[in-house]
Formats: C-alpha cells, structure tokens, sequence
C-alpha cells in the first residue's frame, strides 16, 4: 500500500464506490433487510460522520465495507477492486493491510499493555508507525505500559485509535468511538482521530447518534431505513474541542 | 411437547433448563466423568459384596473348612480326638490323593485329586454342591463325583468313564454326580498362576473303595476341621499338630494358605483397592470441571444475575438456581454411572463365573453402596460448585448490570516473566491468561495428568503381567514340564524319567514341606532342594542373575523374607515336617526374586543330607523336544510313580489367554475411562477460554488476524497446558503403578513395578489425541465467529 501524503486533499480520488448494497439477514418471512440498495462514493482522506437512527443500516454498511461482513448483492469497490465478491481469506488480508477500526467498547486484549496491544497490530503490518509513535499520536506516551484495567475509558478509547492507526491504513473505521464516554473525554477522543487523520490522511467514517459531531466532518452521510437518505458536504469544519454535547 | 412441558416450570426453572440445553456439550463432559467414577465404584463394590455374600452363604450351608490338617497315615480312631479339641465344631477325616487323568480329547496329562467322601450320608464339612446325579455308592468301587469345571471343559457327563492313575494304579472311574465344591470355587493346580479347567480335576470317590486302592485301610491323610464360633484357630492349629505329628503331618493351616480361597480373597483386594483408588480421581476431576464451568456461566450471566436481584429474587433463591443446574448435571452423571456400573457387573459377574465358580453369582449393588457413591459424588460436586455459586448469590444487582471491568493482569504474579522480549503478543496473551489463572490452569493440568495417570497405572499391568511371565517362565523356569512324583523316590526314578522319549534335558528337584520361624513370625512353605549349576528352575535377583546357594545355604524368596521380617545372614528356624522331622537354625544365604508363589531353595545334595536320607528326589523339572511331547506324555500317563504333572507352555499360554481376555477388557475400559476424563477437561477447558474470549478473538480477527492466527491464542493454552501435563502425568501415573504393584499383590504373586517406555508413549499419545480432537471442536466455532455480532456493532 501506499502512503497517503499529507496534507489531505478531499475530493481527489475515490476510496470507496458501493453500488446497490443490500444486505438481509435471515430468510422467509423472518427477513431483515438491514439495507436496501446503498449507492454512495466517498473521496480519499475526508473525514466522514455517519448518522442515523437504530436500525438504520449504518453499523451494517460500515462493517460491509469494513470487509467484516459482506453484501447480499450490489458492488463494493475499494480504490477500484470490487471486494464484494472476495472470500474469507481475501478479506482478512484486506482488513490487515488496509482497514482500521475503533469500537465503542474499545475491544482491546485485558492481558496486553497498551504498547503491547498496539505491537499486535504492528507485529503483523507492512509499514507500520512504531507502537510508540502510535501511542504519541494519541497523547499516550506517559501511560504505555498500563494494562486496560488501569486506564480510563477514554484512555482505553485512544489506544484503541492508536492500534487501529499504528498500521498506518487507508481507511479508520469508528463506530460510535464516543459512545460510551463523557463528553470532556469524548472531544479528547475525537482530537485523537482528527490528529490522525490530518497527519496520516486516513480516509475516516465516524458512525455516531449525536449529530453535534457532524460539525468536524467533511462529509456528513445520513441513514435512514437501510438507505443513504442524504450526503452533505460542510463548507466549514469546526475543530472538536469547539463542540459539545 | 417440550414448550408444554416447559409451561409448567416457573419462569427461573425455564431458564434453567434452557441453559443446561445450551450447554449440553459441557455438561455432558462433566456427568460422562461423573459417571466414570460412579460406574468404577459402584462395579468394584458391588463386585465386592456380590462376591462377598455370595462366598458367606456358600461357605455357610456347605461347611466350608475353617482347618486343614494333613498326615501321611493315621489311623481313624484319631477322629474322636479332632473332635474333642476344644474350638471344634465338627471335624471330618478323609483320604485325599494325587491322581492323573488320561483324557481322550487330549494328550496332555490333567492332574488333580481324588478326595473320598463318608460311605454313610454326607461329610459334615466340605459339603459338595451336587449339579447333577448323585453321590456314588459305598458298594460301587468306581463311581466318582467329578467337578463340574472339569467335567464341563472335557464335555463328560453322567455315565461317562475317566481313566485316572492313582497311587500307581489304573482305574476306570464311573462319573454318576458332577458337583462343585467350596475347596474349588478356583480350581487351580497348586503352584499355578492361572487356573486351567482341562488340566486340573478332581474326583469325590466312597472312602472304602478309595481307601482299598490307595492302602489306606483304616487311615485317613487329612482331617478338615470346622471352627466353633470365636474358637482360636492358631490354638486348635497347634493341637492339631500336636496330634497329628507322629502320623507324618505337615502341619495344618487355615483359610488363608488353603489356595481356592486365598485367590478368591486376593480377587476381592484388588477389587476394594479398585474401587477405592479411581473414582476419587473422577470425582474430583468432576468437582473441578463444575467449578470452572458454573463459574464461567455465573460470570456470562452476571447481568442476569443482576436482574434477578433487582426484581426482587433473594440470594438463597439465586443460589438453588444454580445448585439444580449442577444437581441435574450430576444428577445425570449418577444415573449414568449407575447404569454403566449395572451394565459392567453384569458382564464381569459373567466373566467371573468363568473362574470362580460359585452355584450362583447375582451382581447385586447394595443400597447403601449406591447411596455412598451417590452422596460423595453429590458432595463433590455441589461443593465444586459452592464457590462459584457464592459469588452469584453475593453480587449486587447495581453493580451486576454493569459490564465488568476488564480483569486485572498488571497484579498476576508472574506476569513481569511474560513481559520478556522473546514472545510475541499472542504468546504473551497465552502466557498471561495461565498466570493470572494460575489455579484454573494448574487444575486443567491437574485433570489432564489425571486421565495421563489413570492410562499409565492400568497399562502398566500388561507391562507388570509381561515382566512377570517373562521372569517367572523365561528366566526362572525354564523347564516346559514339571513332574511330581507320588512319593520321595530314588535316583533311578529320575533317570527313568530323563531317559523318556522327548525329554532334552532333566533336572531332579527334592521337596520337602517345613516351617520357618523367624522371632513370632512362622511360615509353611516347601524347601525345594536342586542341583546347583541348575538350569532349568533357576532362583535369580533383582537384576535377574542366577542366584546360586553356597554349601547348605538357604535361599529365601523376597516376598518369604518379608513375611519373616528377615534378611540374608539372619538366622531362621527351620522345622522340616517330613521324615525324620529334624528342627534345625540356618542362616539366610541370599534373597531371591520371585513373582510367582514363594518358597525356600538349597542344593539338593545339602537338602538330602540334611533330611539323613540317601539321594532322594521328588520329581524332575523337564525340557521337552515339542515334536514328541505327545509320546512323552503318554509315557506320563502311564509311568506309576507320576502322581502329577505340570506344564509350563500350557500355563504361559493360558496366562496370555486370560491378559488378553479380562484384563484386555478391563484395560479397555479404564482407557475409556481416562479417555473421558481427558476430554471433559480439555473440551471444557477450551469451551470456557473461547466463551470469554469470544471479543477478544473477534478482535484479533477484525484486526487481520487468520483463523490460524486466532486458533493459536485459544488452543495454544490448552495445548501448553497439556505438554506441561505430560510429565506431571508421567509423574503420577509413576505413583499411581508403584501403588498397585503393592497394593494389587497378594500371596500368590506379586506384581513387579515396571513401566515400559512404550505405556508412557501411548498414554501421551490418547492424551494429545484427545487433546487435538477437543480442540478441533472448539475450533469449528472460530470459523463460524461472527465478527459483527461479538464486538456488538450491530444496531
């Protein structure tokens, strides 16, 4: 993979082109149909905020072009290769080499440090930052030899970014990353994703319920019954320490 | 049909039989191992009082001896005497003579005794056990009762006629009864390891009849003595000598020197050592299992838990919850247990019948054996779960709902090691979760060295058994027959022997019976006296070299010594009850290996010498040409002065006969067995590291990590786990044959303590097996992890 230069530039290309995703779950009349024909493009390096309401599709399209989860029909194109169509074995190379992501409960190994958690990530990628340098990224250098347990939750939450982003990937991932923190910790978290994303130019989509988030975004994509209801572009970026909630 | 039964059920109940269904993989394991050690238990005690009842009762109504008191000749009159001793409840004098049986259907010669019976009604000891027929008539010469083992193993019945040699006479005995009898419900010759129903008889002939062809007119040889009820037997012993002594006796001796029954009371040791050594191992193995299983549930369902509080159920309520799932899990188990256990003593009282003959054998568990198996296990097993439980019932309902904190590890000892520079992170992962469980992990370890250990300690009885043979036919005696002859002979009886067609070599060999007296120990044993460069019954050591007397020294086998409390150079009493009957002090020379009955040994020359009598010999150990064995032992048959005969390839064939037979079955079943063990606790173990690990491999493999990737963290524990249990199980396997070497030997052998490389390599081998089988299927669950729905992502 390349390395994206910095600073980003939006609109210069395209990461990801989905057309017609639908995906059910289950069959017969106990059918789920968790999204209904999502055709959207989304250009290299912007941040992208996700909204929608339960039960919108959102998690499910994020987790389809995140390669955890494929499509029942429709394409997905990642920098022009449709992964819609690639087997299991493809998809764990397409998450290693590409794909980071934060989760709202963070997910990180109890039985790892925090520099250990993000060398399991480092231990196995092509180009990646030193755990070190990750941990810096997100403010955590003074806390690298803690265990999950003796951190804070929004301490656990940014050495989760800093191992989705230790890999250096072409796109992070987030869904609800602030969802089980205050909002003083919350901004922190989203400072961290910003610095990396202005700093690395990963492609960034944000999956949130609160939508005073979408102010930090280049692009906003709403959901709405398994559909992209509506993509609007913010002229003017604020800077998330300038939010609340 | 199940919903409806479910309607019944309160709502807490439903849920407990929807997650026992849920975890019926598990639980399953955990009653299987429940169920070995129940079905072991209750096998061996049931064996045990079945046996146990079975020999009171027909000890009791057919007036099994308490005494036997054998004579050369002496005379009738003596009865009223026996009868007078003081402790006699009733005595009974007879003639018991070696015989040898021509049989049809083979050429081998059986050997036996023919044993008389009163002319007038039946003995008032020793009471036969008529199967068919009758008793023969004082009138009739011929007619014999014969025993049903024998009868049965040539297909002779009623009216059939048997050609016997007796006291150098041939007769044509007439069968008109087949009976058993309490002196043999194990009918073995004496000095055999293993019964052979084809060689060995014996006839019940009238006591005038027998008496006239064995010139016992008026005589008798043995008196059989019943006790009275608390009578001293080693008083009326001692009498009874004092009696018999200047008629020839050898000495009398009791029960446990009389050899049907001594073998039957060494069957029901080894059963009650059975019984009592294995289900522990299961039962705690199960304990253990319940503990970590029901822990990891309570720790899944801490929510739950927390709900259930909340709405108002109290902690003893929470408590029984979860007490029932493991009351039914070992409810299952016991029910299982039972049933094997039934199952299995049916079969074995089968099998045993085959041996010990009994008029009848009922496997039959005793009550209050079910309910001691049944509270211990229960014990065990709620106590296994007690702790986990406690921690249910003690949470609070606020604190419960909230997800847990991740564990600790920064506090876990040991963790400072895992932090070296050599592992990578899954390995560190692994390490970790052993030491921050260090208890958990040291009990998987525990459970799988158990199954490791319960393979290597039933194994090692083939390799004890092989050592055994191998020792007792190949090293020590080597001789393929082994010739008795009716009474102490001249050297040219031997050499008429030796020069017998087939016969390749002859060694003569002088027994003579005695006591020893070491300090208050006193043991009967025969004195075998043989040439010294012997090469055919040979004494060998420790190490298995040949053991050679030095001049008029006495050679004791170990197991003599040990009953003696002496050792070599020590001096013993030595009261020879033969001939002149001298009473003499010798020292020990040496000690001699031996796993197959004890004795005393000399230089033949020494013996005579010492017995004031010319170059006498007893019979000839022989090494035959087995292309003539046949004319040999028609020449056997025939010779007067052979009152026995004993075959060596014929007892070692039958001994790999009955390893194959029974202990094969048994070996197979205790393999079964700690096959179980090993999957309930390797299955489990992996079950419960990938429930709680489910995120964390969920991860992993969100991270970019392969299936493989992600197997390793999971079943990389367990398999370290396992290697770390090979060499603990090797360990206890170790103890666990060292113990049942001494435990299972008894007076007729012993078994030696020897594991061959290959048990431990096999008993490795079923454990990794098992091990890898568990883990395949755990690993099938890996490659159906939902990613999405382990890290809920999903809306």
């Amino acid at each position: 993979m390349t390395k994206q230069s910095s600073p980003p530039r939006p609109g210069n290309g395209i990461c990801f082109s989905t057309r017609g995703v639908t995906k059910v779950y289950g069959s017969g009349p106990a059918a789920v149909h968790a999204l209904r024909g999502v055709d959207i493009d989304l250009p290299e390096g912007e941040m992208v905020v996700v909204l929608g309401a339960s039960g919108s599709g959102k998690s499910t399209f994020l987790n389809i072009i995140g390669g955890l989860d494929t499509a029942t029909e429709g394409e997905v194109v990642f920098r022009g290769q449709d992964i819609s169509k690639a087997n299991q074995r493809e998809l764990t190379r397409y998450r290693r080499q590409h794909v980071g992501f934060v989760f709202q409960f963070y997910n990180l190994m109890p039985s790892l440090t925090a520099r250990e958690n993000v060398a399991l990530v480092t231990e196995i990628a092509d180009n990646p930052l030193s755990p070190e340098d990750a941990l810096a990224l997100v403010g955590l250098e003074q806390r690298m030899d803690h265990f999950p347990a003796q951190l804070s939750g929004g301490e656990q939450q940014r050495v989760a970014i800093a191992r989705a982003v230790a890999k250096q990937p072409s796109v992070l991932l987030c869904d609800e990353p602030t969802g089980a923190l205050d909002s003083k910790t919350g901004i922190r978290v989203l400072e961290a994703l910003k610095t990396v994303n202005d700093d690395l130019g990963a492609t960034t989509l944000l999956i949130t319920h609160n939508a005073s988030i979408a102010s930090i975004a280049n692009r906003v994509v709403v959901f709405a019954d398994g559909k992209v209801r509506e993509v609007r572009e913010n002229t003017t970026r604020k800077q998330p320490q300038d939010i609340s909630w | 049909m199940v919903g409806g039964l479910l309607n019944w059920l309160s709502a807490l109940d439903r849920k407990l039989v929807r997650d026992l269904w849920r975890m019926k993989a598990q639980g399953l394991a955990i009653a299987l191992v429940i169920a070995g050690g129940v079905s072991v238990h209750l096998l061996a005690a049931g064996m045990l009082s079945s046996l146990e009842e079975t020999r009171k009762a027909y000890y009791e109504r057919y007036l099994f001896a308490d005494i036997w008191a054998p004579a050369v000749r002496a005379p009738d009159a003596l009865v009223h005497d026996i009868r007078a001793i003081d402790g006699v409840q009733a005595a009974e004098t007879r003639i018991r003579m070696p015989a040898l049986f021509d049989m049809e259907t083979m050429n081998e010669p059986a050997s036996g005794a023919v044993i008389s019976l009163p002319d007038a009604g039946e003995p008032a000891v020793n009471r036969l056990h008529l199967v068919r027929g009758r008793l023969p008539s004082s009138e009739q010469r011929e007619e014999i009762v014969l025993l049903q083992a024998f009868a049965d193993a040539h297909e002779l019945d009623l009216g059939d006629t048997l050609p016997a040699t007796i006291y150098g006479g041939r007769s044509e005995l007439r069968i008109v009864g087949i009976a058993l009898s309490p002196e043999y419900v194990y009918a073995i010759a004496p000095g055999e390891m293993v019964p052979d129903d084809r060689l060995f008889g014996v006839a019940w002939m009238g006591r005038r009849a027998l008496a006239r062809s064995v010139n016992q007119d008026g005589a008798f040889n043995e008196a059989v003595i019943r006790l009275a009820r608390g009578a001293s037997e080693a008083a009326v012993i001692a009498e009874l000598d004092r009696i018999l002594d200047p008629y020839g006796a050898p000495g009398a001796y009791g029960r446990r020197d009389q050899v049907s029954d001594a073998f039957v009371s060494s069957e029901m040791e080894q059963l009650e050592t059975m019984g009592s050594v294995i289900p522990p191992i299961f039962l705690l193995v199960a304990a253990f299992l319940v503990n970590v299983v029901i822990g990891r549930m309570i720790a899944v369902q801490r929510a739950g838990i927390g709900l259930m509080k909340a709405f108002g159920y109290s902690s003893t309520e929470v408590t029984l919850h979860y007490l029932k799932m493991v009351g039914a899990i070992a409810f299952a188990g016991l029910a299982l247990g039972a049933a094997a256990g039934i199952w299995l003593g049916r079969g074995m009282a089968m099998l045993y019948m085959e041996y010990f003959r009994f008029p009848f054998l009922v496997f039959d568990i005793r009550l209050a054996d079910f309910a001691l198996v049944g509270g211990i296990a229960l014990a065990a097993i709620l106590g296994g779960a007690a702790f986990a439980v406690r921690r249910a019932a003690a949470l609070n309902p606020a604190e419960a709902m909230t997800p847990p904190p991740p564990p600790d590890y920064s506090r876990a000892v040991g963790t400072r090691l895992t932090q070296s520079k050599v592992f990578d992170q899954q390995t560190r992962m692994i390490l970790r979760q052993i030491v921050r469980w260090p208890w958990r992990a040291g009990l998987t370890v525990a459970g799988v060295a158990a199954s490791g250990a319960l393979l290597i300690g039933t194994m090692f009885f083939t390799d004890a058994l092989d050592e055994m043979i191998e020792t007792s036919f190949t090293i020590a005696n080597r001789q393929d027959v082994t010739v008795v002859f009716a009474e102490p002979r001249s050297q040219s009886a031997f050499f008429s022997i030796a020069r017998q067609p087939g016969v390749m070599a002859a060694e003569p060999f002088r027994a003579v019976p005695a006591r020893l007296r070491h300090g208050p120990a006193q043991e009967r044993i025969s004195i075998i006296g043989a040439p010294l460069e012997a090469s055919l019954s040979r004494l060998i050591d420790e190490q298995g070299r040949t053991i050679t007397p030095p001049p008029g020294g006495l050679v004791l086998t170990a197991d003599l010594a040990a009953k003696l409390g002496a050792r070599a150079g020590d001096i013993i009493g030595v009261e020879i009850t033969e001939g002149r009957r001298p009473h003499l002090e010798m020292p020990i020379a040496a000690i001699a290996t031996s796993y197959v009955g004890s004795g005393a040994r000399m230089e033949i020359g020494d013996l005579n010498r010492l017995m004031g009598e010319g170059p006498v010999v007893s019979g000839a150990f022989l090494t035959v040409d087995p292309d003539s064995t046949d004319a040999l032992y028609t020449r056997l048959k025939e010779a007067p002065v052979v009152a026995g005969v004993s075959l060596q390839t014929m007892a070692m064939q039958r001994l790999d006969e009955l390893m194959d037979e029974s202990l094969g079955t048994s070996i197979f079943v205790f393999v079964i067995f700690a096959g179980l063990i090993a999957l309930g606790v390797v299955y489990n173990a992996v079950r419960i590291s990938y429930a709680e690990r489910q995120r964390e491999l969920a991860s992993l493999r969100v991270l970019g990590f392969s299936r493989g990737d992600v197997s390793y963290i999971l079943l990389g524990e367990v398999a370290f786990l396992t290697l770390l249990a090979l060499p603990v199980g090797a360990a206890a396997g170790t103890g666990l044959a060292w113990y049942m070497a001494s435990a299972m030997s008894s007076d007729m052998f012993r078994l030696p303590f020897i594991i061959a490389p290959a048990t431990y390599g096999f008993a490795a081998i079923v454990v990794l097996a098992i091990t890898a089988a568990s883990s395949l299927l755990v690993r099938r669950q890996i490659d159906r992890l939902d990613m999405a729905e382990a890290l809920k992502t999903g809306e």
